[in-house]
């Protein structure tokens, strides 16, 4: 079972390399659609990925009002 | 006619197998556009239907196959107007598009919608008029309708439900959330997932086997195994323009085009 904090550092992982973005400059607490530059289709497409490398279905009522990935981090850990 | 190169999508007859692309900015939202380049592809349908064996419907764009209608259209095209008309306005452009729509599911040609990314609203219901669906692992597919107080109006319910088990349309509709790849084949929405950037290669691939059949046989079997449920058709066009005169249908639609929020196709908090 991953920890809340492999959790974290997965998703940071997981982000970085999909929106090329240096992984250093990610946090836990920043928010992931200005520090990633995206929209909500590019959003969407991060969850795409997030579902299948954790192998969990998270519906996208889920992401209302999150914009940090800590937050996205506690939802995903709820469902592994 | 051989190929057609419109606003919103071109096409070309290749190898027997004619080429649907969608290719209009940022995620072929079907709009005005769409539907008269889907109207001059549906009227040369039965001309292509001497020479084809099958039809590839697939995205260009990398955003994915398509967001769906165009709201920001609709909504600017019907604001000025008062409910009345704009609710006779919106029962044409729905019977022009199920007009559409019903030629692509009725086709005796194989149809194949090869997916990725984005598969919401009438980008769904454009796929599930065709007979297979096959989905790079980008897919996501969803009907968001009910968040702005409506119904999909692209006859996306009746196919659904003759597709789909009912608790799996239900799961979709009622939530609006959205599907995966391995969801959707779960339920039986996908036919096929492939790696991605790969389904055009797999719906080729398909539709080379698909060419060995005798064309007659291929079109008898599919008139039978695949109805066209015309009359719940006729009742979603009903029921989405009686959803449509309703003063939260204009919240809704002035919410999604008007909000700087940064998730609109994300439901509201």
């Amino acid at each position: 079972m991953r920890t809340q904090q492999q959790t974290v550092d997965e998703i940071l992982d997981l982000a970085a390399a999909q929106f090329k973005v240096a992984r250093e400059t990610l946090s836990p607490d920043d928010d992931f659609f200005e520090k990633l530059g995206i929209n909500s289709l590019q959003a969407l497409s991060l969850l795409t990925r997030l579902e299948q490398h954790f192998n969990v279905e998270l519906p996208d009522y889920e992401l209302q009002g999150i914009s940090d990935f800590r937050t996205l981090a506690e939802r995903i850990q709820a469902r592994l | 006619m051989k190929a057609f190169s419109g606003q919103a999508i071109s096409w070309e007859l290749r190898e027997e197998i004619v080429e649907v692309e969608l290719h209009r900015e940022p995620c072929n939202e079907f709009g005005s556009e769409s539907l008269s380049d889907f109207e001059r592809l549906v009227a040369v349908l039965p001309e292509l239907e001497q020479q084809a064996r099958g039809v590839i419907i697939y995205s260009r764009l990398a955003s994915g196959f398509s967001a769906g209608a165009d709201l920001r259209e609709t909504y600017y095209r019907t604001r000025q107007m008062d409910r009345r008309e704009a609710v006779e306005n919106i029962r044409q452009y729905l019977e022009r598009t199920h007009q559409v729509m019903n030629a692509i599911d009725a086709s005796p040609l194989t149809t194949i919608a090869a997916v990725h990314g984005v598969t919401f609203g009438g980008g769904l219901e454009l796929a599930l008029a065709c007979d297979l669906i096959i989905a790079d692992k980008s897919a996501r597919f969803c009907f968001p309708e009910l968040r702005l107080g409506l119904i999909p109006g692209f006859g996306g319910i009746p196919r659904l439900n003759r597709d789909l088990g009912n608790a799996a349309v239900r799961d979709l509709l009622l939530t609006g959330r959205s599907f995966n790849v391995a969801k959707a084949q779960q339920v039986g929405l996908v036919s096929q997932v492939v790696a991605e950037g790969q389904a055009v290669a797999v719906a080729r691939a398909t539709a080379r086997q698909l060419r060995k059949f005798d064309p007659a046989t291929t079109a008898a079997a599919k008139k039978f195994l695949k109805p066209i449920p015309y009359e719940e058709l006729r009742r979603e066009i009903e029921i989405f323009c009686q959803l449509f005169s309703q003063p939260a249908v204009e919240k809704g639609l002035r919410t999604f085009v008007e909000s700087s929020d940064r998730q609109p196709y994300l439901p509201q908090g």
